[in-house]
């Protein structure tokens, strides 16, 4: 087995609320993986990505983390079928940039395009397309699973392990390789049906309506604002062929620090003005490149620094339909608080699969909050209780500061879930500070 | 694991009868901290913590007693599993007339302090680099800042862990462990009964809240309350012949 190099390093989530200390390895090759797996101290190992989560789900504190974008490059590609075998550390912008060209495109893209396909798989990432197609992990034919006692599986849906690692936050193993299912991309281009909307009961009405005619869908909701709800929804679908599909490169480097203060109430109007500025009343159509319609903000590098030193929380929980008020109430008592955040998302989910799914039918809401702000703690305490009352859940990719008991009383089919995990790392070498913290398993 | 707010589920204190101590760990309680280990010289006296939902341990700990400390946290470590945040809240007022006359005295208020509160924030240290993060409040005092007529063999000894905190702090930064020095004037507790309060007298309570907020902010110190700070600024730069004119 090849020698493993670590090399100590302070690792935080793209949120950099909480650090930690790890013996860092870059593994190049699956064997590399088996040997770093095998050498796995007593605090365990982890794989992580390109570190997007935003809490801790990709830090292991005093023990071994393995960093998989050494795992690179398209293995092989059907131009005929879209079906594409990628490694684990591929990120989603390599694999696009090697799949649009021959008109494919990866069935299911967050917010960002850095991300790892095996980051991907591990969270069962969402996009704008959920409430028709499904997660991340829906498209995925079959995936290689090393896991930590040094077998090797070749998982396929259909099975307990490939559910539990869909979605399992890298705790059942480390994912070397996947193989996906791509979509037809007819071109670079999406016809964009932006509608702008002054209540959120406006909002919520059109998305319950006609979501189901879009394959993407989100809305942009100004928690700021006068009227509760003000917000804009944009829906996309593929264009017809014509124009050539292109990446638009990140622009606009966000300064390195910059004070917390930025994003006090008076900005988060700027922001919410600006925003709602690119639309008129009404709606309207028109053709917008890819990139701008899926990664808006990854034309602003490091943005996430904009929130001080302190950082960054997001707030990502679903609610089942007929929970609107849920909605209603989380938005209301940010803005009685003077917590509010500037960035709001809304959008629908369909149904979740795996026993540690975080997708259900309903509603997802996204809001972001600095760190610092005070209160903060008990505002979000209180928004798990109000979700877990509902049959909701907080979404794992995103947390830093859920509670063990509100992790169960959400995700009622952990216990299934960590029955699967014993069987693939029954001495429970897998570890991450998320999982230390919500005693996931 | 400490969560994204600083909010840390398991915590240890050591001289786990201070009111000082006693107040931050209510506090910390009361945002979610659900196991708490009590380290104190006689675990027969072990305080009562009024519930608020948290599971409390009880160990034995003498600070005198240095070739024990690396034990008793490992003990800390069994019961608790990972050291989320670790108070060194133990110390002495001493006698300020006896220390300066009985070498015995002197000695006694430094082994505690001083001997005591290294040995004790070393082996946490070594615990916590393992670890991989974790934090570390050492309750120090303004008496560290400049060595005053009416309480120098107690300023001294707080001097001496405030010194060795301070650099221990900037150790551990970059191994993910926060390090909190903490420096109140006088604070209304056991330690301070029946003396005369000073100026800008506080409780407990009041420096728990301080401790909160540098832990949020990962500051290096914190002064309860804050406006000593500049009152120290001042009583350090104070020429000497005004100084003991004043007979601070
Ligand atoms: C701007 C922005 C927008 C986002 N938008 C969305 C969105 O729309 N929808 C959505 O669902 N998420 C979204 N996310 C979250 C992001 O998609 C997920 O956190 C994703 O898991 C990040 O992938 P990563 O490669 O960076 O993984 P990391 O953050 O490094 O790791 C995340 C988890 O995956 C595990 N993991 C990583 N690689 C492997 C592997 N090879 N084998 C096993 N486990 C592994 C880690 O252990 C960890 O638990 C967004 C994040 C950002 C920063
Ligand atoms: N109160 C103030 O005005 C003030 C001001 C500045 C700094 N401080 C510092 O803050 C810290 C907490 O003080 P406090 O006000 O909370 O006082 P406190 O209630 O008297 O607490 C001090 C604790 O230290 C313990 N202790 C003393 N010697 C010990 C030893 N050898 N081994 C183990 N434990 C020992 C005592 O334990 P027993 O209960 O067993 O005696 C006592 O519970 C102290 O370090 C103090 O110096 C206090």
């Amino acid at each position: 087995m090849p020698a493993v190099a670590s090399q100590t390093r302070l690792l935080s989530g793209w949120g950099r609320t909480t650090r930690s200390r790890a013996a860092v390895v870059h593994p190049r090759a699956a064997d590399e993986v088996s040997a770093a797996l095998a050498a796995a101290g007593p605090r365990g190992v982890l794989a992580r990505g390109l570190g997007r989560a935003y809490g801790d789900a990709a830090q292991n504190a005093g023990g071994r983390v393995l960093v998989m974008t050494g795992l690179q490059g398209v293995r092989t590609f059907d131009a005929g079928s879209g079906e594409v075998t990628v490694e684990a550390g591929t990120s989603l912008e390599a694999l696009a940039r090697v799949t649009m060209s021959r008109g494919w495109f990866p069935a299911v893209v967050p917010g960002t395009r850095f991300v790892t396909v095996g980051g991907a798989i591990a969270a069962d990432i969402h996009g704008k397309n959920h409430h028709r197609d499904g997660g991340f992990g829906r498209h995925v034919r079959a995936l290689t699973l090393l896991a930590p006692g040094g077998e090797c599986h070749r998982l396929l849906p259909g099975s307990d392990a490939f559910a539990a690692t869909v979605g399992g936050m890298g705790l059942t193993g480390v994912i070397v390789d996947a193989t996906l299912q791509l979509v037809r991309l007819p071109s670079g281009l999406l016809r964009e049906q932006v509608t702008r909307a002054e209540q959120l009961g406006e909002l919520l009405e059109r998305m319950a309506a006609d979501d189901d005619d879009h394959r993407y869908s989100v809305a942009w909701v100004d928690a700021a604002a006068g009227g509760l709800g003000r917000g804009l929804l944009l829906r996309g679908d593929h264009a017809a062929a014509g124009e050539a599909a292109t990446l638009r490169p990140a622009r606009l480097r966000a300064p390195r620090r910059a004070p917390g203060r930025l994003l006090g109430q008076p900005t988060v109007r700027i922001f919410n003005a600006l925003w709602l500025r690119r639309s008129r009343p009404g709606t309207h159509v028109r053709l917008t490149p890819l990139a701008a319609f899926f990664w808006p903000l990854d034309g602003v590098r490091g943005w996430n620094r904009l929130y001080g030193e302190r950082g960054l929380i997001q707030y990502q929980c679903v609610v089942p339909d007929g929970a609107e008020p849920v909605l209603r109430r989380i938005l209301a008592t940010g803005r009685r608080t003077g917590i509010v955040s500037p960035l709001v998302v809304l959008k629908r989910l369909g149904d979740g699969e795996g026993p540690l799914a975080f997708a259900m039918r309903g509603w997802t809401l996204a809001l972001d909050f600095r760190a610092a702000a005070p209160g903060l703690d008990r505002l979000l305490d209180g928004f798990d209780d109000w979700v877990a009352d509902a049959g909701g859940r907080v979404y794992l990719a995103k947390d830093a500061r859920l509670r063990p008991a509100a992790l169960r009383a959400m995700y009622p089919r952990l216990d299934e879930w960590r029955a699967t995990r014993e069987r693939l790392d029954p001495l429970g070498a897998m570890r991450s500070d998320l999982q230390r913290r919500l005693e996931l398993a | 694991m400490t969560d994204g707010l600083a909010r840390p589920q398991t915590v240890v204190a050591f001289g786990g009868n201070s009111d000082i101590a006693r107040a931050l760990i209510l506090r910390l309680v009361a945002n979610g901290t659900r196991h708490v280990a009590l380290a104190v010289r006689d675990p027969q006296r072990a305080p009562a913590l009024p519930g608020a939902g948290a599971r409390v341990d009880v160990l034995a700990f003498d600070a005198d007693a240095a070739d024990t400390h690396s034990a008793v946290v490992a003990e800390a470590a069994k019961r608790l599993g990972d050291l989320d945040l670790a108070v060194v809240a133990f110390g002495l007022l001493g006698d300020q007339e006896r220390a300066e006359r009985d070498p015995a005295a002197a000695a006694a208020l430094a082994r505690t302090n001083v001997v005591g509160g290294i040995s004790l924030l070393v082996a946490l240290a070594r615990h916590m680099r393992a670890q991989g993060h974790g934090a570390i409040v050492v309750l120090s005092s303004v008496a560290a800042e400049r060595p005053r007529r009416s309480n120098f063999a107690y300023g001294a000894t707080k001097a001496g862990l405030d010194a060795f905190a301070q650099g221990l702090g900037d150790a551990l930064a970059p191994e993910g462990v926060h390090v909190l020095v903490v420096r109140p004037g006088f604070v209304r507790t056991k330690m301070t009964a029946g003396l005369e309060p000073a100026p800008l007298a506080t409780d407990a309570d009041a420096v728990a809240r301080v401790i909160e907020g540098g832990l949020r902010r990962r500051a290096a110190t914190v002064w309860a309350p804050p406006a000593l700070r500049w009152v120290f600024v001042a009583v350090r730069h104070l020429p000497r012949p005004l100084f003991r004119r004043l007979g601070l």
